[in-house]
């Protein structure tokens, strides 16, 4: 029996209610007792005093780019990028080489993790085989080896006859199908959002349409079949309306935000930096504004990364000719904490349930809450401290972020993953010291 | 007498243009490259447009020939298919003495996948003082010119971006007939969405005063050119009258092609500059187009040669332009 102990911190649970200085008693990996002044032997004490003791992080829109993209990231480095980033869960997309389309996929992301990573990954599987759109894919046998939820995600699921086959199929597995909504006729060679930037800058601009019509498309499928289709990556403030009145209706609709949608607009792509090269596209800042009400309002339920890595060789190149995506897991919380809360967006229990309750009632997980009996994902927070985004601090392989030598108020003091102790202060813990028996 | 001049050595051929100048050489030029029009200051442009005049004055001299650029090397890096701008840069910079050097891009390492970084590091190598460079990409040359600090780059057009010497040379030809820029009224027409030209032209024309329209189908002119400081129109009629100038732009049948509009012929019926369409605007109005000219569809074929079109002057001025750019270029290379 290994025992942990973590004294004196603010609990802040959303899920659970919680919020008050309350010790953590954690026996084999599983919380125990939580409470006031316990008095409890343990084999490791963490003095959590003046720090902010939350449900380990979940993020469930990631790639790890493992198997085929190791030159970007790999199970390890992401897990790790992960960790530093008080992460306990993350869900990888499948758009890898080959694409997870099959049991054999999921397994093998399923063993490097099990073997590799510091913390928990759940793999996303493709919703049609090698995600070309045409035929669906095992959607039960994925399931059965471990698939979470399922995702075309790089692209979206362009046929409406696929998607609506999908949702109905998948509604009866009671899985999502998480959509990158996007109409690609609209899209075509567009690589920035359309409007007086672009059309200064000379770029092909994607319209707002494209997601907005794509979203409700999406919304009348799942109406009509009943599935649950989650929206990834929600840029514009027209489909957070389409959005909420269709979960007024009891559609079965979740939707996703990512760091860079609440805080950038396409100013920052002024200077041609491909920094910021994302899909969908920075849009306006009514756009950011709107984003940033319906996370407030829970019309977008949670808040995901979208963490894409890539190497620096493919994002020096112009403009154009790069290929969209920033990562996000080493500082997203820091991003979060010091943008929504220091502006007054949310309140810190709304970001805390943003980055872990909520996103884990999206894909049914069993994460995101301190209760009693569940595994003791936890994460310690100093919110007097600062995360310094720099080349050298990043633990992701790579470092395409337009957030880089940025600094953001409140630091991850220690990522706890089933009761052991995987990142703290600074410094991810060695693989062989927590690998499971 | 200016440092950038001293430092040169040689200073511009003067003459009555310099006296004539509706432009200002007050400010000096101190950017190390030319990338676009949009960042430049209205001295600075001015400064180039003064510094043009007199360097077409040496273009009608018996020998067309300065020392300025001795001993400098010009590369000329081409990723799409030029004949005009290429052919202009390299008498403008022969006439200044510069040795220029055509690199091949088509049958170079570039071709087996090179990256353009690594491209523009073998011609800097290679002893380039300037680099002219075309790139299908928006935004390729202030790529390099962030990685590239010894070595000027000269933005000869990047994707639908800017093409500033074009820019410059359409403002010095309105200059020259019109001997003012601030309060005219000049109607760009056709394919704005994707016309680097159009692009370069509205920033040096706004910053020097003049009212900007275009003109064209909506499909080629998205609503959002409104927030650039223009005035969009989508009738022809309404964009001409009151005019000072017209600059007609090239249209290209790929558009057509990707529905932008329904045909050639549809194009020529609502946008074709007639001699009788001409005629809505001011009497005295210049036709110019950046070549090379569709007879008989963007322009007819009377109005292309008649008194009113500037189209050949356009072609020497752009000599003269990029002479001035090069030379001051050099100068704030050297200081």
């Amino acid at each position: 029996m290994s025992t942990m102990l973590i004294k004196n911190g603010r609990v802040l649970d959303p899920s659970e209610n919680l919020d008050g200085e309350l010790d953590l008693y954690i026996v084999d990996g599983v919380i125990s007792d939580i409470g006031k002044g316990l008095e409890a032997n343990a084999d490791e004490t963490i003095d959590a005093t003046g720090k902010l003791v939350v449900p380990g992080l979940i993020d469930i829109h990631v790639h790890l780019r493992e198997p085929g993209g190791e030159a970007k990231e790999t199970i390890k480095t992401g897990s790790r990028s992960a960790a530093a980033g008080g992460f306990t869960t993350v869900c990888c997309m499948p758009n890898t080489n080959p694409v997870l389309d099959s049991a054999t996929g999921v397994n093998y992301v399923r063993a490097v993790a099990a073997r590799d990573s510091l913390i928990n990954v759940h793999p996303i599987a493709a919703v049609t085989k090698g995600q070309l759109g045409k035929e669906i894919t095992e959607f039960g046998d994925l399931r059965f080896h471990g698939a979470v939820a399922f995702s075309d995600d790089g692209m979206p699921v362009y046929d409406a006859e696929i998607m609506r086959l999908a949702l109905e199929y998948t509604a009866m597995l009671n899985m999502p199908i998480m959509n990158h909504s996007e109409i690609p006729e609209l899209v075509g060679e567009g690589v920035a959002h359309h409007g007086r930037v672009a059309m200064k800058l000379g770029l092909r601009g994607v319209p707002r349409a494209a997601e907005t019509a794509s979203v409700a498309r999406d919304i009348e499928l799942a109406a009509e079949t009943g599935g649950h289709v989650h929206i990834c990556h929600v840029s514009t403030a027209r489909a957070c309306e389409l959005i909420a009145e269709a979960k007024q209706r009891g559609i079965r609709v979740t939707a996703e935000v990512t760091p860079h949608h609440l805080l950038l607009t396409d100013q920052a792509i002024e200077t041609f930096s491909t920094m910021a090269r994302v899909a969908p596209p920075l849009r306006g800042a009514e756009d950011r504004d709107a984003l940033r009400q319906a996370l407030r309002n829970g019309t977008l339920d949670c808040i995901a990364t979208d963490h894409a890595p890539h190497t620096d060789i493919e994002k020096n190149v112009p403009f154009q000719e790069a290929p969209p995506g920033m990562i996000g897991l080493d500082f997203s919380w820091a991003l979060m904490y010091h943008e929504m809360v220091g502006a007054g967006v949310l309140t810190l229990s709304e970001l805390v349930a943003r980055m872990t309750i909520e996103p884990a009632k999206v894909l049914n997980l069993s994460g995101g809450s301190l209760a009693k009996g569940r595994n003791a994902d936890v994460t310690i927070i100093d919110l007097e401290g600062t995360t310094q985004i720099t080349r050298e601090t990043i633990k992701s392989k790579s470092c395409n972020t337009p957030f880089l030598g940025k600094q953001y108020s409140s630091k991850i003091e220690t990522t706890i993953v089933k009761g052991r102790v995987v990142y703290s202060n600074g410094q991810c813990t060695k693989l062989e010291a927590i690998s499971h028996p | 007498m200016t440092e950038q001049q001293s430092n040169l050595d040689l200073p511009l051929p003067t003459g009555s243009a310099e006296s004539d100048s509706i432009f200002s050489a007050a400010t000096p030029y101190q950017k190390r490259h030319l990338l676009d029009l949009e960042s430049l200051s209205r001295g600075e442009l001015e400064r180039i447009l003064h510094d043009s005049e007199g360097f077409r004055q040496v273009l009608f001299r018996p020998v067309k020939k300065l020392p300025t650029l001795r001993g400098k090397t010009v590369v000329s890096l081409f990723f799409e298919n030029s004949t005009r701008t290429r052919t202009s840069f390299e008498v403008a910079a022969k006439a200044l003495s510069a040795d220029i050097i055509n690199f091949s891009v088509s049958t170079s390492s570039v071709s087996k996948g090179e990256s353009l970084y690594d491209t523009a590091d073998t011609v800097k190598a290679l002893g380039a003082d300037f680099i002219v460079m075309r790139h299908h990409s928006a935004g390729a040359p202030h790529f390099l010119a962030n990685l590239m600090k010894e070595v000027s780059i000269l933005n000869a057009g990047d994707g639908c971006h800017e093409h500033p010497t074009q820019g410059l040379l359409d403002i010095f030809t309105i200059a020259q007939r019109k001997k003012r820029i601030e309060g005219l009224t000049v109607a760009i027409v056709g394919d704005i969405l994707h016309s680097r030209v159009a692009r370069s032209n509205i920033w040096g024309l706004t910053k020097l005063g003049a009212k900007v329209r275009l003109v064209g189908p909506r499909t080629l002119i998205p609503t959002c050119f409104k927030d650039l400081g223009v005035e969009t129109h989508y009738k022809l009629k309404d964009g001409l009258e009151g005019a000072d100038v017209i600059n007609v732009l090239r249209i290209q049948r790929e558009r057509m092609e990707a529905n932008l509009f329904p045909s050639i012929r549809e194009y020529v019926l609502m946008y074709g500059i007639t001699k009788k369409r001409l005629a809505w605007a001011k009497s005295d109005a210049i036709l110019m187009h950046p070549g090379p000219v569709n007879r008989g569809i963007e322009v007819d074929q009377d109005v292309a040669d008649g008194p009113q079109s500037t189209i050949t002057e356009q072609v020497t001025n752009g000599i003269a332009v990029r002479m001035a750019a090069l030379y001051l270029l050099a100068g704030a290379r050297d200081t």
